[in-house]
């Protein structure tokens, strides 16, 4: 048998992670590692600690190996455990615990926050900004609220400040440059996202510089050399990183600014080599994910035996903080010789820069919409002579030879070699022949190759990829985008609709990154219905995003005719209603006249000029809309009760009419079908309905979520009720939790599957001032839409006539 | 050119759309989100749903009927190999102008 190599590690970060995995993976048999790390854990998604900070994530959503991972490939770990030394000539690796030998040793101590040597700098309450430890302090501190300066305005900076806002600290970042991010951005795009951080609540100072931290037994300002002061319960210091090089520095090894390395990420020892932030490469360090991906292929190459070299490409930037949508790549400096190509859209806070050099793009910086940034990087990185598309390149690719703009097609036209993964350097071919190969979703295309695998961003460009290639044998999975104008799934959107206060459409394109001028049928329904659900009096119901029934309020059949349904509350009618709708009828041709399950009658077959007209005679007979078209309440349908029928044991037609009267009107995430039966014999067929209550000798049962379309379901029990009006407040209490948390088009039954029934019970059986809460903002948001769109539609008959009638002059 | 008066632009709503009566059928003008106006057929050439009904997003249309979208600049459907005519069509001091002379030439052809 094979002596397997001793190979010792010194980090258990993401380069030296990715190390490990290439060597268990390809050559289980061959080595037998041990792994220090003085983090008391082993490897994570580091980059994915801002959405840890802000709430979106939780450690365990960002680990990339747990401990049974590190068992099942024999990894041996002494986590939290500091290396104190390493003996090169003895290839002896010493840790707080104890000394192991290796064959060969790996450095992959990544780097160490910068801190800035001024007075207080190590006061209790001051924090860098690196581990989750890190992370948890900030978490902690957030808790009680109060104010936190973040010193240093780059990426960690900026994404620590929106954290700690959405964590509802007051935040102030001091940033010593005349811009944010000046690495990366332009002026005019750190403007921008200045402007949109300001937007949040965050305060920034820049050309503002830190004279000393202040505080007596822990951190209570921050001092600028303008000696005005800032209060700051918490100060993170987020100013700059250098290599971790001590431990290399002490063993003698050629240190300049990182360890240094060769191609194959060999240190001056033959034995020794090292991966990650804490290398320099010709005159070259390293910040961001995908070059330490392209070290550890080549070390673990090395490592077994394989020739390979490492070579430094060029590397884009995305800032993780929702809503604040910026890419930058290549070099964008102002220079003799260079051209810029520059496009604004003040009104959506677009900005786009190109910098071409010789026929070549060299550099681009977004903000607004960066939907076209990898294709831009891709011609960076490729020299591509750009000469013939100069005029159209900053439209993107879709502007460059046919004129479709579908996403997919977009997707479809990259060459095999283009970058999708930006993190792990992963490109389309791969990806594609992954896809090929089997891995028939999201999850086995991350794990067969790693794309998307880090920090997600291009999550949506697999699954097109996926989409591309597999066609319909792909389903979309549940937590995509709503569509392809933004990257958000309707849960976050409805979640940042609210936490961002974001009241207006324009306001939701702007803030939410969308990459289009204003949505498209997809999400802008969606955007309109939560946007009134959640801010009732701020925010009015848009027509114009409503499909076209909800529009017409009348469905449109297939001959572009349309149906008219009266309201008859509880299904009860009489005799001068009955003679209306006959009359109407007659009066305007109507060819089918139909009674619904829904207890009511559809008059079907009406010409779109006439709607007005035959509404406002129903209106005159006292008859309002239905709803029928609307994803709103439908029906309440009822049994006669205990009025006529002698099993009846309440009033349920009594019940049906208070019940739809108070429910009339609202808007909802789909429609919103009730049924009241007098005694369980159910003759109103109240257990397939969205609402169905059963009287019985003691009350009322109450049961939600039944359905009796494509699914069939029987209502489940939400609760009994003494009183009808513990019955009414419960229904409301029901419909209100549903308008404000299901996705747009989940009726009931889907909604309640996915938050489950108990927690639907907990706010409005159990939690009576939730109830209450509820049952308030539904009146609040009905003092607005309960109301006859029939009657303001009668008002403005001329809207639904055509324009003019050019019948005569076009056939002259 | 025989640029005819159709309306205000007012008469349309953002982002919305009506529909003018021809002897060749129904013609669609589109009010965008950011002021542009456009005139296209009125009939999808999928099942013939009404286009002004439908939902107006940048500078294209979903049909009301099964969603397919058109771009209004080119009358191509996103995806299907289909379009719709399209007709020249001005706003000058707040009218709405068509250009009569497409549609004559279409009856005549
Ligand atoms: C908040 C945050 C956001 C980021 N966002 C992005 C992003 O969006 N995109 C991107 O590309 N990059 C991002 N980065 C940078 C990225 O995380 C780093 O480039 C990457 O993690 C570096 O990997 P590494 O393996 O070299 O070092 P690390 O991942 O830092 O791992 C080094 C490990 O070595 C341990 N160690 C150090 N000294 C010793 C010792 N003496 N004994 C034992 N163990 C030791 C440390 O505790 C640490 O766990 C971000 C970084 C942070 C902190
Ligand atoms: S459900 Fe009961 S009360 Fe109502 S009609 Fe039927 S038998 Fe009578
Ligand atoms: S009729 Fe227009 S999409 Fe079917």
């Amino acid at each position: 048998m094979k002596q397997k190599q001793k190979i010792v590690v010194i980090g258990a970060g993401m380069a030296s992670g990715r190390v490990i995995e290439n060597l268990v993976e390809t050559a289980p048999d061959d080595f037998d590692i041990t792994l220090f790390n003085a983090e008391q854990r082993g490897n994570y998604n580091r980059i994915m600690l801002s959405p840890v900070l802000s709430g979106e994530k939780t450690y365990e959503d960002i680990v990339t190996h747990d401990d049974d991972w590190y068992a099942a490939h024999g990894v041996t770990c002494r986590f939290g455990e500091h290396v104190v030394g390493i003996d090169a000539a003895q290839k002896t690796v010493t840790g707080q615990n104890g000394t192991v030998s290796y064959d060969k040793l790996i450095i992959a101590t990544g780097s160490a926050p910068f801190i800035i040597p001024v007075p207080g700098k190590d006061l209790p309450g001051v924090i860098t900004y690196r581990d989750l430890d890190d992370t948890n302090a900030m978490i902690e501190a957030s808790q009680k609220g109060g104010s936190a300066v973040v010193i240093g305005g780059g990426l960690l900076g900026l994404e620590a400040a929106a954290g700690l806002a959405e964590r509802g600290m007051s935040v102030t970042v001091v940033h010593l440059m005349g811009h944010l991010m000046e690495r990366q951005l332009d002026e005019a795009a750190g403007y921008l996202l200045r402007r949109d951080l300001e937007r949040r609540g965050i305060t920034i100072r820049t050309q503002a510089s830190t004279k000393a931290i202040i505080g007596d037994g822990r951190a209570e300002a921050v001092l600028l050399d303008t000696d005005e002061s800032l209060p700051a319960d918490l100060v993170v210091m987020a100013v700059g990183i250098r290599p971790e090089t001590r431990l290399a520095t002490d063993a003698g090894l050629e240190v300049a600014r990182g360890i240094q390395v060769d191609a194959q990420m060999q240190t001056s020892d033959p034995d020794i080599f090292a991966v990650g932030e804490c290398v320099e490469f010709d005159g070259n360090l390293f910040g961001l994910v995908a070059p330490l991906y392209d070290q550890a292929k080549v070390l673990s190459q090395t490592l077994m035996g394989q020739a390979d070299a490492f070579v430094v490409k060029d590397t884009a930037t995305k800032l993780k903080v929702t809503g604040c949508d910026l890419f930058s790549a290549g070099d964008f400096a102002d220079g003799e010789g260079r051209e810029d190509i520059v496009l604004r859209d003040p009104a959506r806070g677009v900005y786009k820069r190109l910098v071409i050099e010789e026929d070549r793009l060299i550099g681009a910086v977004m903000y607004g919409d960066t939907a076209d940034g990898n294709w831009f990087f891709q011609l960076i990185k490729d020299a591509t002579d750009v000469e013939d598309m100069r005029e159209t390149l900053i439209f993107g690719p879709s502007a460059q030879g046919g004129d479709t703009v579908d996403p997919l097609s977009a997707v479809a036209a990259l060459p095999r070699d283009a970058e999708i993964c930006g993190c792990n350097g992963i490109c389309k071919g791969t990806i594609v022949d992954a896809i090929e190969g089997g891995a028939g979703d999201l999850g086995t295309v991350r794990a067969t190759t790693k794309a998307s695998a880090s920090c997600g961003t291009c999550t949506g460009l697999v699954e097109q990829l996926l989409q591309v290639t597999l066609g319909d044998d792909f389903q979309m999975p549940t937590a995509q985008p709503v569509c392809g104008c933004c990257e958000l799934t309707h849960e976050d959107l409805r979640r940042l609709i609210k936490s961002q206060e974001l009241k207006s459409q324009e306001a939701v394109w702007q803030e939410l990154g969308w990459k289009t001028r204003n949505g498209c049928h997809v999400c802008r329904p969606a955007v309109n219905y939560y946007l009134l659900a959640d801010w009732p009096l701020e925010y009015r119901d848009d027509p114009q995003s409503r499909f076209v029934n909800e529009r017409k309020h009348a469905n449109i059949q297939k001959d572009g005719t349309f149906s008219v349904v009266p309201r008859m509350w509880g299904g009860i009618t009489n005799p001068a209603e009955l003679r209306a709708i006959a009359d109407a009828a007659d009066k305007y041709n109507v060819p089918t006249v139909k009674v619904t399950g829904g207890q009511r009658i559809d008059l079907l077959g009406v010409k779109g000029e006439d709607l007005p007209f035959i509404w406002a005679d129903l209106n005159r007979a006292g008859l309002v809309s239905g709803h029928a078209y609307s994803k709103g309440l439908r029906t309440v349908k009822t049994c006669v009760g205990s009025d006529h029928c002698r099993f009846g044991t309440q009033d349920s037609t009594g019940l049906g009419i208070k019940l739809e009267q108070i429910l009339w009107g609202s808007w909802t995430p789909h429609k919103v079908k009730l049924g009241v039966s007098g005694c369980p014999r159910n003759c109103a067929e109240a257990t397939c309905k969205d609402i169905g209550i059963i009287c019985v000798d003691s009350g009322y049962q109450v049961s939600v979520a039944g359905a009796a379309g494509m699914d069939l379901k029987e209502t489940e029990p939400l609760g009994d009720a003494a009183s009808e009006q513990e019955a009414i407040d419960l229904t409301i209490a029901f419909v209100q939790l549903y308008r404000e948390n299901a996705k747009y088009l989940d009726r009931a039954y889907k909604w309640v599957a996915k938050v489950g029934l108990d927690w639907v019970k907990s706010q409005v059986v159990d939690d009576l001032n939730e109830r209450a809460r509820l049952i308030e903002a539904f009146e609040l948001s009905q003092s607005v839409y309960r109301r006859d769109p029939w009657a303001e539609g009668a008002k403005v008959a001329t809207s639904f006539q055509p324009l003019a009638d050019l019948t005569l002059e076009a056939a002259e | 050119m025989n640029w005819i008066d159709v309306g205000a632009i007012e008469d349309i709503p953002l982002r919305g759309a009506r529909k003018i009566k021809t002897a060749l059928g129904c013609v669609a003008i589109f009010r965008t989100g950011l002021q542009e106006v456009f005139a296209a057929s009125n009939l999808c050439p999928h099942k013939g749903g009404p286009l002004s009904e439908g939902i107006i997003h940048g500078q294209s249309v979903t049909c009301p009927l099964h969603n397919w979208v058109f771009d209004l600049n080119s009358g191509q459907a996103q995806g299907e190999d289909a379009s719709i005519p399209t007709f020249p069509v001005e706003v000058r001091d707040g009218r709405i102008l068509l250009d009569g002379t497409e549609l004559a030439k279409r009856s005549a052809a």
